[in-house]
């Protein structure tokens, strides 16, 4: 199964998926996208370097730490959801929204794109680690 | 058009039902499958068909009705993540359960068989 | 104070009491009677005002949607009762902590026992049905735990699981008859029949209701035919039967008539049945009583007796007759939990209970001799113990009964001579005569064995002497019973009369049964094992063990094992079902189909589905079916494109590869294909399965572009860009303004990715041998 030119394809598409896929999430806020879709694009960016390195190739990656990112992206959305209680005067879960202006560009950031990256996370998280788990037991 | 997707749904539903039927789990899991694209597409269905009018509001439509029903979509959106999370489990499951009983008829397991 | 708090004081008591016996064994029934006597304190401070008209309430709101509060009162009927409940429960305290000594495992016994005594309480201070029923389901479970306290004895686990199976039933008879006759008035509340008997008794759910009324009351009260659970719970220890089976628990059902009689005294089926199943069991039990050799058998079977008396002479509903009824409530509770006591001294002392081996016992413990005979003086009806004004009346009222007057007359003549009968043998042949016991010989009780029995017996002697200080208690009750009638003036000699003459007879055919005493009982023996031998506990068990093999039967049936029968059950289940729900709306017309772009990518997208449902239906490879399952899931994104799902779209088709690719993974390790069914079944479920999708096919079509929610829907399109600073609606939906269900969903996400790992890691060493 290892094929040089899948191996070539995944080690450069790599870092064009993982940025696309965080693209992808942000703009979901106001045009298709979003945290499922990022995250699931940023799953397979590693699921299709460990189809072509094989999967012990791919644990071996900085960013192939699934617990880690599930819980991060739990971490994340809890946080956002209590910014509405902490910050805000709404209550759990209550979006609270800001906005940057700077040299022309404005840039406006809210605990709903907090919540939306957790979720980004998660999903990314659970899929490589699923993935990872199967294959592994291919050997 | 309606007559087509309710035919669709009727048909995914059918298929669904057969495949639950089958003693072989690998069929079972893939009724399972079956059943939820029949529910979300059910579910789609409801909000109304609204062609190439996808809801996004970027304020400048002057009859938001005009859009899709994104409600139906939202859930569709959620039940589809938990169908994959769904879908995953029972295929993993199915593998552990071959490894474990050597069989994949579900009737092997029952006890009134032993 | 009030009621409420009581109760509660007495809850709360329950739940340290066992700390209490832990921390004081020794003094632990001293302790725990202070509460039960300082609230009897309490109560009888209240009876000049009750005997005025005062009538204590109490409420709280409990369930208010439903309608249900937990409402108290104290009225006379209640105060009678409650004052019963916590006098004798505090001397039953003391007597407990002393006789439990030799027992294991007694601090949750007294936790029991205190927590019948609050539940009892509740129950007769209830002031609304509700409450009322609670309470009664408490006393159920509490007798049940008291029951099989000696849980390690087959015998005490048979007499508990039956007096449980049994009161329960009748809990349940008593819920739906309440509920029936709460229904015209849309209240429990008591005030509400009380108020306006006629709806209830008018309405056709009269005769139901009652006999589902009767059933409760009857069964609690050991009435027959359901009595024969009274005798098996002479299982339990000898406190339980005195406080419990005698004095307390088992008179709930009276309470209960008691309490219903003013609503349905002018009903014929109500004071019949009454009179009736009383006067039977007044019979019976007495009879039963005769062969007994147990002394708590005996004592069990008179008080089956004297309960059916007592509903005998509610049902009566005479002035005289119900009178006679709080006095004999009276006598009875106070001897009858003296003679239970004594059982329970004489088993300590002497280690049996069966009056062939027993004797001669007055010469070892006079003063426990002294006690028994007044309160078997008391059973007989002999001056100048309350029990013989107690007799008098009840004679006096079965001489002056409406109906029937005769016959019961002569049935309650026999029972008490039987009454008499056995009260002569437990006097003579236990206390007197040759002492048969080997072993060592007994002793006087202790002191706080002795207090309580005492106590009742003085109460029992003064009451006797002076009946008038009685009927500032009676009273109350009695006009909470017929408020009509005015109480009886009470007296112990009412001068030569025919009831006296009764009196005497009753006596003296007593007297002449015990001379022939040992051919007596063989006779009735006899009779018993060849005619009456109804063996309702043994019956009731075999009803039991068919009704558990049926239930067996029934779910092996069901319970078959075989996923395929649960899933064709329910889909044709709900097939027949919702095709029953939509058969019936109206069909609209399906649109003219317009052949443009749009119809031809949505009949593209038909056909792949199509094709990919069917080839996964007929592939014969796994793999071959896992992708054309991918197939129909491609269609469906088209779908979901072409109608304006964009963000569906785009997640189903990624969701759709990576099932596969997972699936293909997994498959990879399957064996071969295999058919395993054959063709009949195939066709079967073909059946089945196009029924489903028909009926889910019309139900689709009926359901297109209904918006079910469509408020919602144009509340997140107007606000998803004002308030959610988003242009995509669906995403503001998903994160925004549902955000918490998407929290629901990645939760559901981390555990099925837990779970993989669990299934795939974890037990390793097993799959591999």
């Amino acid at each position: 199964m290892e094929t040089e030119i899948l191996k070539i394809a995944a080690k450069h598409l790599k870092p064009f998926l993982l940025i696309l896929s965080l693209f992808v999430f942000y703009r979901g806020h106001n045009e298709p996208g979003g945290g499922f879709i990022g995250g699931l694009m940023a799953g397979m960016a590693l699921v299709l370097y460990a189809g072509a390195f094989g999967v012990e190739e791919a644990k071996k990656l900085r960013l192939a730490k699934p617990l880690f990112f599930i819980g991060l992206g739990f971490g994340l959305a809890l946080i956002s959801s209590l910014l509405g209680l902490l910050v805000g005067q709404g209550g759990f879960m209550t979006a609270v929204w800001n906005q940057w202006q700077f040299a022309g560009f404005s840039l406006k950031l809210g605990s709903p794109l907090l919540f939306d990256l957790g979720v980004y996370f998660v999903v990314a998280g659970m899929l490589v680690k699923v993935i990872f788990s199967v294959m592994e037991e291919d050997v | 058009m309606n007559l087509i997707i309710a035919v669709l749904i009727g048909l995914l539903y059918a298929t669904g039902a057969y495949l639950l039927l089958r003693r072989s789990i690998v069929k079972l899991v893939l009724g399972i499958l079956f059943l939820s694209y029949a529910t979300n597409l059910l579910l789609f269905f409801t909000g109304g068909l609204s062609l190439m009018s996808p809801a996004f509001d970027d304020g400048s439509y002057p009859d938001l009705s005009q859009l899709s029903d994104p409600l139906p979509q939202a859930l569709i959106l959620t039940a589809i993540v938990i169908g994959f999370g769904l879908a995953a489990f029972s295929m993993v499951l199915i593998y552990r359960f071959f490894k474990e009983t050597g069989t994949v008829d579900l009737d092997e397991l029952s006890d009134n068989k032993k | 104070m009030d009621i409420f708090t009581a109760i509660l004081l007495l809850f709360l008591l329950a739940a340290v009491a066992p700390f209490i016996n832990a921390s004081f064994p020794r003094i632990s029934g001293w302790i725990l009677s202070l509460p039960p006597i300082g609230i009897f304190l309490w109560l009888l401070s209240l009876v000049q005002g009750v005997s005025q008209g005062e009538i204590h309430a109490f409420a709280i709101e409990w369930l208010p949607a439903l309608g249900i509060n937990l409402m108290f009162r104290l009225d006379g009927l209640s105060l009678l009762f409650a004052l019963l409940v916590t006098g004798i429960g505090g001397l039953i305290m003391i007597y407990a902590g002393y006789y439990m000594r030799s027992y294991q495992k007694t601090n949750r016994f007294f936790g029991y026992l205190v927590f019948f005594m609050a539940s009892m309480l509740g129950l007769v201070a209830a002031n609304d049905w509700i409450s009322l029923f609670m309470f009664w389901e408490l006393t159920s479970l509490s007798s049940f735990l008291l029951i099989g306290f000696k849980h390690e004895k087959e015998a005490a686990r048979k007499a508990a699981l039956q007096a449980l199976l049994i009161t329960g039933l009748g809990g349940l008879a008593l819920l739906a008859g309440l509920i029936l006759m709460s229904l015209p008035y849309q209240s429990f509340a008591f005030d509400a029949v009380f108020s306006n008997p006629d709806l209830f008794t008018q309405s056709p759910l009269f005769i139901p209701a009652t006999v589902l009324l009767l059933i409760g009351a009857f069964t609690k009260s050991a009435i027959f035919p359901f009595h024969f659970w009274l005798p098996g719970a002479m299982q339990a220890p000898s406190p339980v039967s005195a406080y419990l089976h005698s004095a307390t628990m088992v008179k709930a059902g009276i309470y209960l008539i008691a309490r219903l009689h003013p609503v349905m005294e002018d009903q014929a089926f109500w004071t019949y049945s009454l009179s009736l199943f009383g006067a039977f069991t007044m019979f019976v039990g007495a009879w039963f009583a005769v062969s007994q050799q147990d002394i708590k058998k005996i004592l069990a079977y008179t008080t089956v007796s004297a309960l059916g008396t007592l509903v005998l002479l509610i049902g009566t509903s005479t002035a005289y007759s119900v009178t006679a009824a709080l006095v004999f409530l009276l006598v009875h509770a106070f001897y009858k939990a003296t003679l239970f006591m004594m059982a329970g001294n004489i088993e300590k002392k002497t280690s049996t209970r069966d009056i062939r081996l027993l004797g001669g016992l007055s010469h070892f413990m006079p003063i426990a001799a002294l006690i028994s005979m007044l309160a078997l003086l008391s059973m007989s009806g002999i001056p100048p113990m309350l029990g013989f004004i107690g007799k008098e009346l009840m004679y006096e009222a079965k001489l002056n009964a409406p109906k029937a007057g005769n016959f019961i007359l002569l049935m309650g003549f026999l029972a008490n001579a039987f009454t008499v009968f056995v009260s002569a043998r437990i006097a003579f042949d236990v206390f007197y005569g040759k002492c048969k016991w080997p072993g060592q010989l007994p002793k006087e009780p202790a002191l706080s064995l002795s207090t309580g029995p005492a106590v009742l017996v003085i109460i029992s002697l003064l009451f006797g002497v002076f009946p008038n200080s009685a009927a500032v208690l009676l009273e109350p009750a009695l006009k909470s019973i017929l408020p009509a009638q005015t109480l009886i003036h009470l007296k112990l000699w009412h001068g030569f009369n025919e009831i006296l003459l009764l009196s005497a007879l009753t006596v003296l055919l007593g007297a002449v049964l015990f001379a022939f005493r040992t051919k007596v009982i063989a006779m009735v023996g006899l009779l018993n094992g060849k005619y009456f031998n109804l063996k309702l506990s043994e019956r009731f068990f075999l009803g039991i063990d068919l009704f558990i093999r049926l239930t067996k039967k029934k779910t092996t049936f069901i319970q078959h094992g075989y996923h395929r029968f649960y899933l064709m059950t329910i889909l044709i289940t709900a097939s027949v079902l919702l095709f029953l729900s939509i058969f019936k709306l109206s069909f609209p017309l399906a649109e003219q189909l317009e052949l443009n772009s749009w119809t031809i990518i949505l009949l593209a997208a038909a056909v792949l589905i199509m094709v990919g449902a069917i080839a996964t239906v007929v592939a014969q490879s796994r793999l071959v079916a896992l992708v054309s399952t991918g197939i129909s899931g491609i269609g469906i994104t088209v779908i979901f494109v072409l109608f304006s799902g964009v963000d569906c779209a785009i997640t189903m088709i990624m969701v759709e590869t990576l099932t596969i690719v997972i699936g293909a993974m997994v498959v990879y390790h399957l064996p071969k294909y295999l058919s395993f069914s054959n063709k009949f079944a195939r066709w079967r479920d073909m059946s089945i399965a196009l029924l489903f999708g028909v009926v889910m096919g019309t139900l689709a079509f009926l359901s297109a572009n209904k918006k079910p929610m469509e408020k919602v829907s144009d509340y997140y399109l107007e606000n998803s860009l004002s308030k959610g600073y988003g242009e995509n609606v669906v995403n503001v939906i998903l994160v925004d303004f549902r955000a918490l269900d998407t929290l629901g969903e990645i939760i559901v996400l981390g555990l099925a990715a837990i779970g993989i790992v669990a299934l795939l890691t974890l037990n390793k060493t097993k799959s591999k041998n």
